[in-house]
């Protein structure tokens, strides 16, 4: 047998170029992957970098004389007594107590202003932790204002002239008399878990807008995850091919690119105007990010349920299953990996999502955390968006700070969906 | 499928309506301009706090977009209160009567309108004809319109630096924009002869060349986010950036506002009626909906008391300029006996 083929020639110059074509399409990926991971550094650092600090509080130390006659004027030292006490006087007669000489109106609000507007309800939480402190003098830590928290957190210079320092060079002197004192401490902010929304920095929690959050995104999911899995399961076992059908899938594919706003049009005009349902409510809010999400989960869905061979349903009717049980036995639980995974990451897109929100009055200023799917609430991205726009200085870190929740959030939900789909997911 | 899709959460959704239309309003709703966002919320706040109300939501929606939802009629459905930072028009007031809504007006302040920089440069001293030459589209030159041929500063005035025209500014939507075009861009484009002679033979006309900023990149939009106004002009200190006082007063370490017409945009200044780029801010309030929707009355006592809008009150703290004490005892009389505004 002889071999007729040509000896195999290598030219030499072509190989170069070959290999030195491959080595440069590695260098552009690794490059493109280099320029993804330090953007991604860069926008992480300058988030953390400005958002750590909200977590903590600057405190002041206030030793206060908590009278008898004042708080508790009969002695009944029932709670709800000293829940109803003002406490402003009695921390403002404390403050003056500390620095013994300030005269003029001026003068004692800004001595006033160095405690955080709210600073009195610190005082009243003490008290009704600890209702035997009424009638001695206590030593109270109420929180500073959000200038003196900035101060102490490094964002407003000391050096720079007075005129152009929120702090002045007269509170400056007060502080560092009460540093002296060790009389400023720093905390940790569990009132930015756990209060509303408020105008003052100090104050400003984000328990609002996260409440306000899960009730859409549970809304959304009640609605989007069935009437997604159902369609998905109609159109892909159950429906005839035909034109009607192509063209049902055009037009979720088509959904699913359609800038978010139009659902927010689309809501405003049939949830609001139409059905008078009500405005800035999770409920609302929810129905129109559900069809918002349903294009993603419907076609993660029909993907999901794609690939699960044929020969699953084949065997199944083959024993005599009816078709519907052959789905719902066999198919549908070896595609659920795949179609939760596309739920969370439709559910994560929406927990994201401020435009549709803004048509349905969702980006407003609401204090009080709701209560019900009813009751006027916002979400986090809104609440990132609101605390941006804000003029006060306090507000920068808040707004850092809650992206990082944000973040954490959707952190979460995609792990989940990769557990999932390591967990659960079966190849053929 | 999509129309199933939309039945289905229709179904739903009416089903919710039925239960939620039983039910109604107990907390007052406030929309309107993105300016007295931050006055309005602070009261809405404080009253939620002090009184037994619950808080009033507040919504940020522009003067128009506020007054387009407050007269769409009277019922649960539509706003108790609008914020705005111009003052009623007549055309919107006309909407309001035709739906039912009779309103009564309620001025809180001022707002200065500041022209500011980066630190890092020097302070500017205009007067209203330089911003007017700086930012018009078309400038007369020897009699006759023509495109805004500066480009920089000291092309207009050799007391002017010498560094590129860069202003940034609000998008036409604003409040502040059309409260800066009214106030500075018109007041210098009246002190062309030519101008003010067309003016007076064709108000339209005048309009449109004051009104109009250039648009060959000297004046760029940057949003409604003031904030980034200010962060762009810190990494630029050859740039201006416009917008309220409150972030003036705020980012005072930073920036500093430009002396316009000899006067700086100051408290006292603005309160004085001494920095001439300053508006009134108002809010509106729908009768009809005073007793059918708890609180109203107490909200707009709590927004006319001293503590609050006075001269020491926790909203100068916020960067409101007071009224004089004058005006304010009389709207407080008008605002508290929910007088009727006609026009």
């Amino acid at each position: 047998m002889t071999d007729n083929t040509p000896p195999l020639k290598i030219n030499p110059t072509l190989l170069k170029r070959r290999n030195a074509a491959e080595k440069r399409f590695r260098f552009y990926g690794l490059a493109a992957v280099m320029t993804a991971v330090l953007v991604l550094c860069l926008l992480l650092t300058s988030i953390i970098s400005k958002g750590y600090t909200a977590f903590q509080q600057t405190y002041i130390l206030v030793d206060i004389r908590l009278d008898a006659e004042s708080i508790d004027p009969k002695g009944t030292k029932r709670v709800e007594d000293l829940a109803a006490a003002s406490y402003k006087g009695l921390l403002r007669n404390a403050l003056r107590e500390q620095f013994p000489g300030i005269e003029g109106r001026k003068a004692k609000r800004s001595l006033y202003g160095l405690v955080g507007s709210a600073a009195d309800f610190d005082v009243r939480d003490a008290v009704l932790d600890n209702p035997k402190l009424v009638g001695t003098t206590a030593t109270i830590a109420v929180k500073s204002s959000d200038d003196v928290d900035s101060f102490y957190k490094g964002y407003i210079p000391r050096d720079v002239p007075e005129s152009n320092r929120k702090i002045k060079d007269r509170e400056l002197a007060w502080l560092d008399t009460l540093a002296a004192d060790d009389r400023i401490v720093k905390k940790f902010n569990v009132d930015f878990f756990t209060n509303g929304d408020s105008r003052e920095p100090e104050e400003a929690g984000i328990l609002g807008a996260v409440v306000g959050s899960l009730y859409t995104l549970a809304i959304t999911l009640a609605l989007c995850f069935p009437i997604g899995v159902l369609t998905a399961i109609y159109l892909e076992e159950f429906a005839p091919t035909n034109k009607w059908t192509d063209l049902i899938e055009v037009n979720i594919n088509n959904l699913a690119a359609v800038p978010s706003i139009v659902f927010g049009l689309l809501g405003l005009a049939i949830f609001l105007n139409f059905m008078g349902l009500p405005r800035s409510a999770p409920i609302v809010g929810g129905m129109v990010l559900a069809l918002m999400t349903l294009p993603t989960i419907i076609i993660a869905s029909r993907a999901a349920l794609k690939a699960v061979p044929p020969s699953i349903r084949e065997a199944a009717l083959g024993i005599g299953a009816s078709r519907m049980q052959t789905v719902f036995h066999h198919v549908l639980p070896l595609a659920m990996p795949g179609i939760l995974t596309g739920t969370i990451l439709g559910m994560a897109q929406a927990l994201g999502e401020t435009a549709p929100l803004l048509m349905i009055g969702m980006v407003a200023f609401i204090a009080d955390i709701p209560g019900s799917m009813s009751d006027a609430a916002t979400v986090l991205p809104v609440q990132i968006y609101l605390w941006a726009d804000s003029p006060e200085r306090g507000f920068v870190e808040k707004t850092s700070a809650a992206i990082m929740i944000l973040l954490a959030f959707l952190v979460v939900m995609n792990a989940i969906a990769v557990i999932l789909r390591k967990r659960f997911e079966r190849r053929w | 499928m999509i129309k199933k899709v939309l039945t289905a959460t229709a179904l739903a959704g009416m089903m919710m309506a039925v239960a939620g239309a039983a039910q109604a309003r107990d907390q007052i709703r406030i929309v309107g301009s993105s300016t007295v966002f931050p006055f309005s919320t602070t009261v809405a706040e404080t009253f939620g706090k002090t009184t037994g109300f619950k808080t009033p939501v507040v919504e940020s929606t522009g003067s128009g977009g506020g007054m387009k939802l407050f007269c769409a009629g009277v019922g649960v459905e539509h706003p108790d209160i609008t914020n705005a930072s111009r003052r009623i028009k007549a055309s919107e007031y006309e909407k309001c009567t035709k739906n039912g809504v009779s309103i009564t007006e309620v001025k809180i302040g001022f707002d200065g309108i500041v022209l500011a920089n980066s630190k890092q440069s020097d302070r500017l001293t205009l007067t209203k004809k330089q911003i007017f030459m700086a930012l018009a589209k078309q400038v007369p030159v020897d009699g006759k319109l023509i495109d805004n041929p500066y480009q920089k500063w000291s092309d207009i005035d050799s007391s002017l630096p010498n560094s590129k025209i860069e202003v940034l500014g609000p998008p036409p939507t604003s409040g502040t924009r059309d409260a800066f075009v009214e106030l500075a861009m018109e007041g210098g484009a009246k002190k062309f002869d030519q101008l003010k002679a067309l003016r007076k033979s064709d108000k339209k006309a005048f309009k449109a060349i004051a009104h109009t900023l250039r648009e060959d990149g000297a004046y760029v939009e940057a949003g409604e986010n003031d904030n980034l106004i200010i962060q762009k002009l810190e990494a630029n200190p050859q740039a201006l950036g416009i917008f309220g006082f409150s972030f003036l007063d705020q980012n005072a370490d930073k920036i500093q506002g430009s002396i316009v017409e000899g006067a700086e945009p100051t408290f006292e200044n603005i309160a004085a009626g001494d920095y001439g780029v300053s508006r009134s801010l108002y809010f509106y309030v729908k009768k009809e909906h005073v007793g059918s929707v708890p609180g109203i009355q107490e909200f707009v006592n709590a927004f006319t008391n001293e503590d609050a809008w006075g001269d020491e009150g926790y909203l100068a703290d916020k960067g409101l300029i007071p009224l004089p004490a004058a005006d304010r005892e009389q709207v407080k009389n008008s605002a508290r006996g929910l007088q009727s505004l006609s026009m």
